[in-house]
């Protein structure tokens, strides 16, 4: 069996979706001809047509729009943000249009807006950003972040069959670093349900996109000293995963939120906090953030080394907890 | 570059609108202004709606003109003074009501209040307060209908003061780039709020704003249901015959505040005097009984059946019973329940 890459699964998942479903088409800038600025879309345009296939001006708020207007009338766009950073261009339409008409008057929006998230690839302030906490706290949306080959596919397969709007972040960093072999038949990866990566007795890493891949690096180094480390990844953030946070926090009963958005107001606050309300009395020690500083993700190479959580902060930090 | 670019202000009154047409217009323009003198200068101040209220006094005919164009299965987004749209989609007074009231029974079941609603059983997309976000969300709409080969239009409506917003611009854009099936409708009523339009746009017809943009637009008499009828039907026709969206400014006036509670002190009075005298309502009777299309009397009639139904709408919404608290989480998300 050949190995399928990270980003080849989004495309393989979102092709076999049009081919399954002609409600299912796809809009964006460059998607079509170009085949999408990273490629995810390339060859859709040749076999779906230019009527499924949608190029689009420069216009990220008319993309989400007209995305939640042709699903108001039983179609299931897809919507490609060229970089996920151009995702605040459409933050009006997204929040107020999109993730409020259910609750409002009770018209589903199933709609996906994905793009490329993430740094480690030296691409700036404004290519590099990690955007769910801006929607976090958006009741109505749903916010998927894969970290694998089968989740990327499994999880785009469930975001376009979902019933409400879902934001798919994709990280670029794994687009091509990551392969696996992927079943042959159809399957899904369920929105809102986590993962373990690693199992482990000591403490638990509870982390998403490509920083599981940081901590189970962590993981390994910590093998060596004698520490076991579980590492949940939570695949989805809205909904989270509470059951399974609560599980390994109760299991190992110390805890490391990891996460490559900034430290201030992400979704690893949440994550503490349902740990503190329901969890405490498990805990050996306290729960510990790592995350970015709070800044923007700087360019040039020491700069982003810096910014970005390394296998080294994590070792030091479990180091920390472990002697609690 | 567009087909057909038709400027003017407006005075086309060349269509020809069949007799029962003419009536039917002229019923609902008088049941959008019972209902909303009802709702804005009765209920709202016997404190029996709580939330604000905006009406669309004076400018009746922008969407009754315009929406008696639309076929059963046209989609259409309304703004907030385009009562007219949902009484000719078929949303009964009754429900409009209850949203005013807050009631289970409106249209958003006391999710959201006066006129930020919708039902897709009637193809009313749900407006909301940010302005001109319809405006690519119709795009969408006849993306759909384009790509499925559907003979269908979808409508959407917004004031002067929306085209001042950047998803204005880039619906407007999208739509015509991808020669989509719908038709922008302009409720140029002269002020946003406070702001009046030279302070809005330095143009003279912000509709022509469609030709950097290679859309066919018109200018029409908003007062003139005549006119108004024209213009929509023009364009409605042509982006039903595959040509593709068009930009029409309605030129109106809004004989009240903004909402309710705006006294509108910042209206010169004399303009109040003499949008007045070109009142929709008034000149389309006149018109009517001049042309032995209606005698005074079914006028009166016509009138106290309006005045009928909006009283029937009054007793049965005060009868509904208010939201479930215990609701108040429910249908954030689908619920398979």
């Amino acid at each position: 069996m050949a190995l399928t890459t990270y980003i080849d699964a989004i495309r393989e998942g979102i092709w076999e979706e049009m081919e399954k479903d002609e409600r299912v088409f796809i809009l964006g800038e460059d998607v079509g001809i170009y085949g999408g600025a990273f490629k995810v879309t390339k060859g859709m345009l040749d076999h779906f047509g230019e009527n499924r296939v949608i190029d689009t001006p420069i216009s990220e708020s008319a993309i989400v729009g007209a995305a939640i207007g042709a699903a108001l009338v039983g179609m299931r766009p897809v919507a490609e943000m060229q970089f996920i950073d151009f995702i605040s261009c459409a933050f009006d339409q997204i929040v107020n249009f999109a993730a409020k008409c259910r609750y409002r008057w009770g018209a589903g929006v199933p709609i996906v807006v994905r793009g490329p998230c993430g740094g480690g690839v030296h691409g700036g302030p404004f290519h590099s950003q990690n955007v769910e906490s801006y929607f976090f706290n958006v009741p109505g949306l749903k916010i998927v972040c894969p970290s694998t080959a089968y989740d990327a596919k499994g999880l785009i397969k469930a975001a376009i069959r979902d019933p409400d709007p879902v934001l798919y972040f994709e990280h670029k960093y794994l687009y091509r670093r990551i392969k696996e072999e992927l079943p042959a038949e159809d399957f899904v990866v369920p929105i809102g349900k986590a993962q373990l990566r690693r199992e482990g007795d000591d403490l638990s890493i509870i982390t998403y996109g490509a920083m599981t891949y940081t901590a189970l690096e962590a993981a390994g180094e910590l093998e060596k000293e004698g520490v076991s480390v579980e590492v949940l990844d939570l695949r989805s953030i809205l909904p989270i995963d509470e059951d399974a946070i609560l599980e390994t926090a109760r299991k190992t009963s110390k805890v490391i939120v990891l996460h490559e958005a900034t430290l201030t107001g992400g979704p690893g606050g949440e994550v503490v906090a349902r740990i503190a309300e329901k969890a405490f009395e498990h805990l050996d020690g306290p729960i510990v953030r790592i995350a970015p500083p709070d800044t923007p993700v700087p360019y040039s190479p020491p700069l982003e080394e810096a910014f970005l959580p390394q296998v080294n902060d994590i070792v030091a930090k479990a180091r920390e907890l472990a002697a609690y | 570059m567009p087909e057909k670019t038709v400027a003017g202000k407006g005075s086309d009154r060349t269509v020809e609108v069949p007799v029962e047409a003419r009536l039917k217009m002229l019923h609902y323009m008088k049941l959008v202004r019972e209902i909303e003198d009802r709702i804005e200068r009765k209920l709202y101040r016997q404190g029996k709606i709580v939330g604000g209220v905006y009406v669309g006094r004076g400018q009746e005919a922008i969407s009754v003109g315009t929406a008696i164009h639309m076929v059963k299965d046209d989609v259409v987004a309304p703004s907030h003074r385009d009562m007219g749209v949902f009484l000719m989609r078929g949303v009964t007074p009754r429900r409009i009501i209850a949203q005013y009231m807050g009631r289970a029974a409106g249209l958003t079941k006391g999710r959201d209040g006066n006129m930020h609603m919708g039902d897709m059983d009637y193809n009313v997309i749900a407006f909301v307060s940010h302005l001109a976000d319809n405006v690519p969300v119709s795009a969408g709409v006849a993306l759909a209908f384009k790509m499925r080969g559907e003979k269908l239009v979808c409508l959407c409506y917004h004031g002067e003061g929306a085209t001042s917003r950047g998803d204005w611009h880039e619906g407007i854009n999208l739509a015509s780039v991808h020669k989509l099936p719908v038709v922008y409708f302009i409720n140029n009523n002269s002020y946003a709020y406070s702001t009046p339009t030279s302070l809005q746009y330095a143009i003279e017809d912000v509709a022509s704003r469609a030709e950097g943009y290679g859309m066919p637009w018109e200018v029409a008499d908003g007062n003139d249901i005549i006119a108004v009828y024209g213009a929509a039907k023009r364009a409605i026709d042509r982006a039903r015959a595959g040509g593709g969206p068009s930009l029409v400014e309605y030129k109106t006036f809004r004989m009240t505040g903004h909402s309710a509670h705006d006294d509108a002190g910042y209206v010169p009075p004399e303009l109040f005097e003499e949008w007045k005298r070109r009142d929709p309502i008034v000149r389309f009777e006149n018109a009517l009984i001049e042309e032995e299309a209606i005698t005074p009397a079914r006028i009166e009639e016509m009138q106290r059946e309006c005045v009928a139904i909006i009283d029937d709408a009054v007793d049965w919404a005060e009868q509904q019973p208010y939201p479930d608290p215990a609701d108040v989480t429910k249908g954030v998300y689908y619920d398979e329940g």
